[in-house]
């Protein structure tokens, strides 16, 4: 607990150091950290939690964001009216995703969810008065909060308080009685069933809340950019936001964030800062972050495959 | 212990941000080049900012008597990742000038994000007629075309000779559908269908049937880079260039492409605001030490890229460095054209950003030694300006 | 419409989807065998297709690249499997997924690090760069029909291979039930090696092949790996010939939907939207097949396992 709180001390007075050392660019890199960590914390929900291997899970993420944008441009920009609407568009595409790809097991649960998550990136691709593969810009950030979003810091703020919402929801869930079927079903289906637990109501009930949250993130990422591209639906997308899970832990409460933090700082780290000795070495080195990405990936998942959180709390997943 | 290593990273991440602080010399000038530097569409972006660094380098590494600071970014054909990387060279590296952008979809994401910064933007290639007419602003500057310009060319070139029906192509985004308006406004014959790729294709068998199956004497094909090379390949392996013209804008047929595809291009016509063999001094001195430097014939865009150069060149030493007053800075942009001395010769700049000049037809033909090259033939447009000049409230 | 626009894009959907069989197979193969997810099948593919143009420039013959190309990738596909894959068999759906994930990843850097970020140029054999006039008038590019009689070629000799051969029974055991075969004495981990190092001489010849057609770029292998997954998917995992049928739908559907549908929606829509919506829905058709397919036989058209 204590270790919690010294986290949100840290990450609330980063923004007023960083005024001060007038380097605002950095509390716009880590606001996009913070939304990163809501998406891929709600993946965890789903994958990590419910043991779902949703390789779909853009679809949500982007469709929240589009809707943001959309919204936007038809001169919708009250962020209590678009959010919302954000959050739900998404636990709706969850629900009509889920309710199909539950049926199936396995692989086909991987494919399916993979080819739904297409046919959205392809629909949303199609909307040229949307921008199409091009994106679309939104006008600037939601409205209707006495403070503007536009300021970077209080953006920021904003953030920050959704993701520690977002963690302490996953936090009661995993406590709840919801979450301690969700994990028995993921455990062993067949004995929760034999118990006589709904199965698939449950695990639907676990995929449109994954979904939903991963509405919010993509909500928050329309407005951090102001800009939304449908590479936001992509699989690639999907990818990467597994990747962040496992990096950080599958199936932890932190797992989520520690690997979004982690994987974009790792890609910042690299492309941004060029380190002399390592440039004498391997020429253009910075162009090839992914390396080190796909490296670092593959290294946890042959040898570390507790992830971040669990090298650092030494806890095995039950 | 494992605790440790996430403390260590968290305080090099800290230590990073405290070192790249936008340590900002007084005399030097840093220009920010966005490009596309990779993919199919990579080798347009490699043009522009060799022709961009030429200038540079025959000016010693000084745009306007300031010693130039030129970062380098690649959006690889991708808007949003322009746009992020525009963010940084504003926000983070605090760049005066921005230039480099290639496609008109990564200019319009980043057009925004440029515009709130108030940093002039020196167009060496995209010139998107949203941001000409209606949407024009004092901080863009086209060194290039208007997007429209060599389509409207090679559509009043096309009514000159006398193709009765044209087929026409290109892939669709903005630059694409600026592409197939323009040649229609000059356009005097049929159009037998308009059909737009998506952006990036490389097969376009489908496209060549339905161009057999409509029986134009014509076909119009703006598809630049990878694709262009992809298309000309296919349309002469599908046995089409026996029976229909191509005819296309000058970035479809370039040296770029020349290199790719080679033979199988003589006898195709494109349009261009330059051509390799245009007679005035400043022309041969960029040719010469651009073949010297590169080993190559220079392309449209290399002289895009140079002439950008020199237009910032000039502008700079006549605003004295105040690349940061508006209105000084805007002033001497506009006259930069006339007065430095561009391969392309005499040419103004319009009160929209675009630029009022000339346009040839060039044809591909082999040189005395053999070399496949765009000679220019003739010239199909003089002093022409951009369409939608008229919709912009700047005069 | 006229017969021979007909024709021309059948043969255009033929030639695509042949290719989509040639990656395919390899994939429903490993898949079926070692039950492993391999999302680093498109890298091999582009390897291929980049040692390909690589050594057309270096012997100056396309026909002296081809065996030489398919060779160094079965190569590079035997030590793939033999270093890192092995590992993974057994492993869940989700470590596969990620590995291979990261594997892609590294293949795209190393290949970019060794070849730069342009793309290389692949041309066709100079014999071939012309179009040939077939019965009826029409005149095709000769080189796709070649690629059109190495997909055939390729289809009946794996269907030899797999159908009259000692080592195709093998196979066909491991496809339909792992552990029988093994409990029977099979050399397994041969198998497996010989089975991966087939797979990537086939994504070698279909990236030699379109090579010339489409670009040798990093990158090339996702776009057509969600594809073949597809593929697979339809056909059944574990079964050639329902990468073969699965294959030539996708190839067909996706073909046709992008050369006829835009001429259907042009009927009542303007030019730059009926561009936009035709691609898009074909390719929405083409996860729709999957679906449909999924949810009424959930093993595919023709599952290798009883």
């Amino acid at each position: 607990m204590k270790r919690v709180l010294a986290c949100f001390v840290v990450l609330a007075a980063f923004p007023l150091v960083m005024q001060a050392m007038d380097n605002l660019f950095y509390v716009s890199l880590a606001s996009r950290m913070l939304i990163y960590a809501i998406a891929a914390t709600s993946l965890n929900l789903a994958l990590g939690y419910g043991g779902m291997v949703s390789f779909g899970h853009a679809a949500f993420f982007g469709a929240g964001a589009y809707t943001v944008a959309i919204l936007a441009t038809e001169g919708i920009s009250n962020l209590w009216l678009a959010w919302p609407a954000a959050v739900v568009v998404a636990a709706v595409a969850a629900l009509m995703i889920g309710a199909v790809s539950l049926r199936t097991r396995g692989v086909y649960f991987i494919m399916i969810t993979l080819a739904f998550a297409q046919m959205v990136y392809y629909i949303f691709v199609s909307l040229k008065e949307y921008g199409g593969e091009d994106g679309l810009p939104l006008p600037g950030r939601s409205s209707g909060l006495p403070l503007s979003l536009a300021d970077d810091v209080t953006w920021y703020y904003l953030v920050l308080a959704l993701f520690a919402a977002t963690l302490y929801g996953l936090y009661r869930l995993s406590r709840s009685r919801f979450g301690r079927v969700i994990e028995a079903i993921r455990e062993n289906e067949v004995r929760a069933e034999a118990i006589g637990f709904p199965v698939y109501r449950y695990k639907l009930a676990c995929f449109v809340l994954s979904g939903a949250a991963a509405g919010l993130a993509g909500a928050l990422i329309a407005n951090q950019a102001s800009y939304v591209s449908p590479s936001l639906l992509h699989w690639i997308q999907s990818g990467t936001l597994m990747i962040m899970v496992i990096l950080g832990g599958v199936g932890t409460l932190w797992g989520g964030a520690l690997g979004a933090i982690a994987l974009l700082a790792l890609e910042h780290l690299i492309s941004d800062y060029q380190i002399d000795w390592l440039e004498r070495l391997a020429p253009n080195y910075q162009d090839h972050a992914g390396l080190a990405v796909g490296v670092v990936l593959l290294a946890i998942v042959l040898a570390a495959p507790q992830g971040l959180a669990g090298m650092l709390s030494g806890k095995r997943r039950a | 212990m494992k605790r440790m290593a996430v403390v260590a990273a968290a305080a090099s991440f800290s230590v990073a941000a405290l070192v790249s602080f936008g340590a900002h010399a007084a005399d030097e000038l840093k220009v920010g080049f966005l490009s596309t530097l990779s993919g199919p569409a990579g080798g347009i972006g490699i043009e522009i900012r060799d022709g961009f660094n030429l200038a540079l380098k025959l000016n010693g590494g000084k745009l306007g008597g300031m010693k130039a600071d030129v970062i380098y970014a690649d959006d690889t054909l991708n808007p949003q990742t322009g746009r992020q990387l525009a963010e940084r060279m504003l926000k983070r590296d605090r760049v005066d000038l921005m230039t480099g952008i290639v496609f008109s979809n990564v200019m319009l994401a980043v057009w925004p994000t440029l515009e709130q910064a108030k940093t002039f933007y020196i167009a060496p290639n995209a010139t998107p007629t949203a941001i000409t007419g209606k949407g024009c602003s004092p901080y863009f500057f086209s060194a290039s075309w208007p997007n429209e310009a060599h389509h409207e060319a090679a559509g009043e070139f096309a009514s000159s000779k006398g193709y009765k029906n044209a087929f026409l192509i290109a892939p669709n985004y903005p630059a694409g559908k600026d592409a197939l308006t323009g040649f229609k406004r000059t356009y005097k014959g049929t159009v037998a269908a308009e059909v737009y790729s998506k952006l990036n294709q490389l097969d376009y068998s489908a496209e060549i049937a339905q161009m057999r199956a409509s029986h134009a004497n014509a076909v119009y094909a703006f598809l630049p880079g990878g694709m262009g090379i992809n298309f000309i390949k296919q349309f002469v392996a599908a046995g089409l260039s026996k029976d229909m013209q191509l005819i296309v804008p000058g970035f479809v047929s370039d040296q770029d492409v020349v290199r790719a595809v080679g033979e199988p291009m003589l006898g195709l016509f494109d349009t261009s605001q330059w051509a390799y063999d245009l007679d005035n001094d400043a022309n041969r001195k960029f040719v010469s030490a651009f073949e010297k430097e590169y080993q190559r014939i220079p392309t449209l865009y290399a002289e895009q890229g140079y002439t950008a150069a020199l237009i910032i060149d000039q502008a700079v030493r006549d605003a004295k460095g105040k690349v940061h007053d508006a209105k000084a800075f805007r002033a001497a942009l506009m006259k930069a054209p006339e007065r430095a001395k561009t391969p392309r010769g005499q040419w103004k700049e319009a009160a929209n950003g675009t630029p009022i000049q000339d346009y040839y037809v060039r044809a591909l033909v082999k040189d005395r030694e053999g070399r496949i090259v765009n000679r220019k033939i003739g010239t199909i447009l003089k002093d022409h300006k951009d369409y939608w000049a008229k919709d912009c409230s700047m005069q | 419409m006229s017969g021979l626009l007909f024709l021309e894009q059948s043969l255009n959907g033929l030639q695509f989807g042949l290719m989509l069989f040639l990656l395919a197979a390899g994939l429903t193969l490993v898949f079926g065998i070692m039950d492993m997810i391999n999302l680093a099948h498109g890298s091999l593919y582009m390897i291929g297709a980049y040692l390909m143009a690589t050594l057309a420039q270096a012997t100056g013959s396309f026909w002296i690249a081809l065996p030489l190309a398919l060779a160094a990738t079965a190569l590079v596909g035997a030590i793939l499997e033999l270093t890192l894959l092995r590992r993974l068999y057994g492993r869940d759906h989700l470590a596969q997924v990620l590995a291979t994930f990261a594997v892609i990843l590294i293949a795209n850097e190393v290949v970019r690090i060794v070849w730069g970020p342009q793309p290389l140029l692949l041309n066709a054999p100079p014999s071939l760069t012309g179009p040939v006039t077939l019965p009826g008038g029409l005149q095709y590019a000769s080189y796709r029909l070649l690629i059109i009689g190495v997909g055939i070629l390729v289809a009946l000799l794996l269907y030899f291979l797999i159908a009259k051969t000692r080592v195709g029974m093998l196979v066909r055991a491991g496809a339909s039930n792992r552990e029988m075969a093994l409990a029977m004495g099979v050399d397994i981990r041969r198998l497996f090696t010989a089975v991966f190092a087939l797979g990537a001489a086939l994504c070698a010849l279909a990236g030699a092949m379109l090579g010339p057609i489409l670009a040798v770029q990093v990158g090339m292998g996702e776009n057509i790996l969600i594809l073949a997954f597809v593929v697979i998917v339809i056909g059944g995992i574990g079964s050639i010939r329902g990468a073969l049928v699965g294959a030539l739908l996708v190839g067909i559907v996706d073909t046709s939907g992008r050369a006829f549908l835009p001429l259907f929606f042009g009927v009542f829509l303007p030019p730059q939207f009926a561009s936009a919506a035709g691609p898009a829905l074909a390719s929405v058709l083409i996860y729709l097949l999957m679906a449909v397919v999924l949810f009424f036989r959930p093993q595919g058209l023709f599952p290798a396992r009883g």
